[in-house]
């Protein structure tokens, strides 16, 4: 319990809270490296999904995506991406981190579009639409809600990812930690764990909010809400618009931790 | 002055070297066998380590959620809250307790995949199709008979596909153990890193690590028809039900 004592001193420092390695200015590295990283993944992910869901061709593309990317250790990408010319750094993170971002977006989007109901998509074509329009104004409105939860997931999982950049020289929270185990300050260790939790909780809480709020009445009170979701494993299996979202979360993450 | 020359042909070599830092080649491969075999094998015992205690942990909580409704909301809520923390912080939790050791890294892999099989072990034992119970209630099955003869084995198919994700994403997520000195293959990687950007080192070790996951992931599929020799006739599912399926199989 002293440690964690020393660990609260640590973060009372104000040393600790100003200038480049300091906690305001890692926290804004860390944001702006997840942002960027899930910018690029969504700008290549989101229209590929919607055009493979709305063909409905591909939907094996997306399994194979998301079954490979849980294998590839997000160590392996940082170091490679840091071998290559793009050199180590902040960039090299957030194309490596862009890279395991992109199955939650892939999978959530592609299900999204397929899951909307056919007789709708039909009453589009029924009254002149044209496919773009078909697709733009009926299936992604009617997707909106699981592509949220396909941008929750990914997100959370690269802030979470994110702290790793700082064993290949990138910036960000993980910094705290890494530095403190070069240091062997324990204290130091356990403030940066804390901060690094706390950073991927109110993430995960914040977007939680965001796509609670661009869900329809329905299928809101269904939704994998923080503890909600825990409440009730079944939840997925019967309801097709939560299952992925649902799954997605914590599937995905799985990756998100390495 | 003499060093500083030194230092600039130093550059020069290196700059004229970089062509010579191929992705891959044999010669590393031949050269660093004793540290791949070390690696990989720590890499391997780590993660049958964290299965089987994960297991032993999961059934007896997934078991309790089943029997005791109340219980299943704080159990999966637990697992679900250690699997939002970032897996550098909780070594970073686990460190400056446990010490630098391969049991820090251990506990910090089973609390991740703990959630991963509770939920997939809850999830099939909740999967039982209410009439198959009737019938074994009318039967005067009693409880642990029904979970035994019934519901485990009808859960069997959920549970292997949460131990094969598990086993994925733990092969995955030991190299972060690094950060204490025992990542597996993960420290081949980070020496790489340090040692210059040495790809050969980086790419061997990368490489390994994905085959030593699609492997396990082959061979837990087919233990998995090894042990349920039903379920290899069911009907194909469609695509999209493939794809909630494999979600709902992962995290359900």
């Amino acid at each position: 319990m002293n440690l964690l004592g020393d660990a609260f001193v640590w973060l009372n420092d104000p040393l600790n809270w100003s200038g480049k390695q300091g906690v305001p200015f890692l926290t804004y590295e860390h944001l702006y490296i997840s942002f960027f990283a899930v910018l690029i993944a969504a700008a290549v992910s989101v229209p590929t999904a919607l055009a493979l869901g709305h063909t409905g061709r591909g939907g094996g593309l997306t399994v194979v995506v998301s079954n490979v990317s849980r294998a590839i250790p997000t160590l392996a990408l940082l170091t490679i991406f840091a071998a290559t010319s793009i050199g180590f750094g902040n960039r090299a993170t957030i194309i490596a981190l862009a890279v395991f971002a992109v199955p939650p977006l892939l999978t959530n989007t592609y299900v999204g579009i397929r899951s909307v109901d056919r007789d709708i998509v039909e009453a589009g074509r029924g009254m002149g639409l044209s496919e773009r329009s078909v697709l733009l104004r009926v299936e992604l409105p009617l997707a909106v809600p699981l592509i949220a939860a396909g941008f929750r997931t990914a997100a959370v999982q690269v802030v979470a990812t994110a702290t790793l950049a700082a064993l290949v020289g990138g910036g960000g929270l993980g910094r705290i930690i890494t530095d403190g185990f070069g240091q062997q300050d324990r204290p130091q260790i356990l403030a940066g764990g804390l901060l690094v939790a706390l950073l991927a909780l109110v993430t995960e809480l914040a977007l939680a909010l965001v796509q609670r709020r661009v869900t329809p009445g329905e299928q809101r009170r269904r939704l994998p809400f923080p503890g909600r979701r825990a409440a009730d494993p079944a939840d997925g299996s019967d309801d097709p618009d939560a299952g992925p979202g649902a799954g997605g979360g914590a599937e995905e993450r799985s990756v998100s931790v390495s | 002055m003499a060093s500083r020359s030194g230092a600039t042909a130093a550059h020069h070599i290196v700059a004229l070297d970089e062509p010579a830092n191929p992705w891959f080649t044999w010669d590393y491969v031949r050269d660093n066998s004793g540290d791949l075999q070390e690696a990989l094998q720590q890499h391997v015992v780590l993660t049958v380590e964290t299965i089987v205690i994960g297991l032993l942990i999961a059934f007896p909580l997934a078991i309790l959620a089943h029997r005791y409704r109340l219980l299943a909301g704080p159990v999966l809520a637990t697992t679900g809250a250690l699997y939002t923390v970032p897996s550098l912080a909780l070594f970073a939790f686990l460190a400056p307790y446990t010490g630098l050791t391969q049991r820090t890294v251990l506990i910090g892999l089973v609390m991740y995949a703990l959630l991963i099989l509770v939920r997939n072990i809850l999830a099939g034992l909740e999967g039982v199709p209410p009439d198959v119970k009737e019938a074994a209630e009318g039967m005067g099955y009693s409880w642990s008979r029904m979970l035994w003869k019934i519901e485990l084995p009808v859960a069997l198919p959920a549970v292997m596909a949460g131990v094969r994700v598990a086993t994925v994403s733990t092969v995955a997520l030991v190299t972060v153990g690094v950060i204490v000195g025992y990542g597996g293959l993960g420290g081949l990687m980070l020496r790489g890193f340090q040692n210059n950007f040495y790809r050969a080192e980086i790419v061997t070790a990368s490489v390994l690590t994905i085959a030593l996951g699609l492997a396990f992931d082959v061979l837990l599929a087919w233990a998995t028809r090894a042990v349920t020799p039903w379920s290899r006739n069911t009907a194909r599912r469609s695509l999209v039900a493939r794809l909630r399926g494999s979600s709902e199989e992962a995290a359900a």
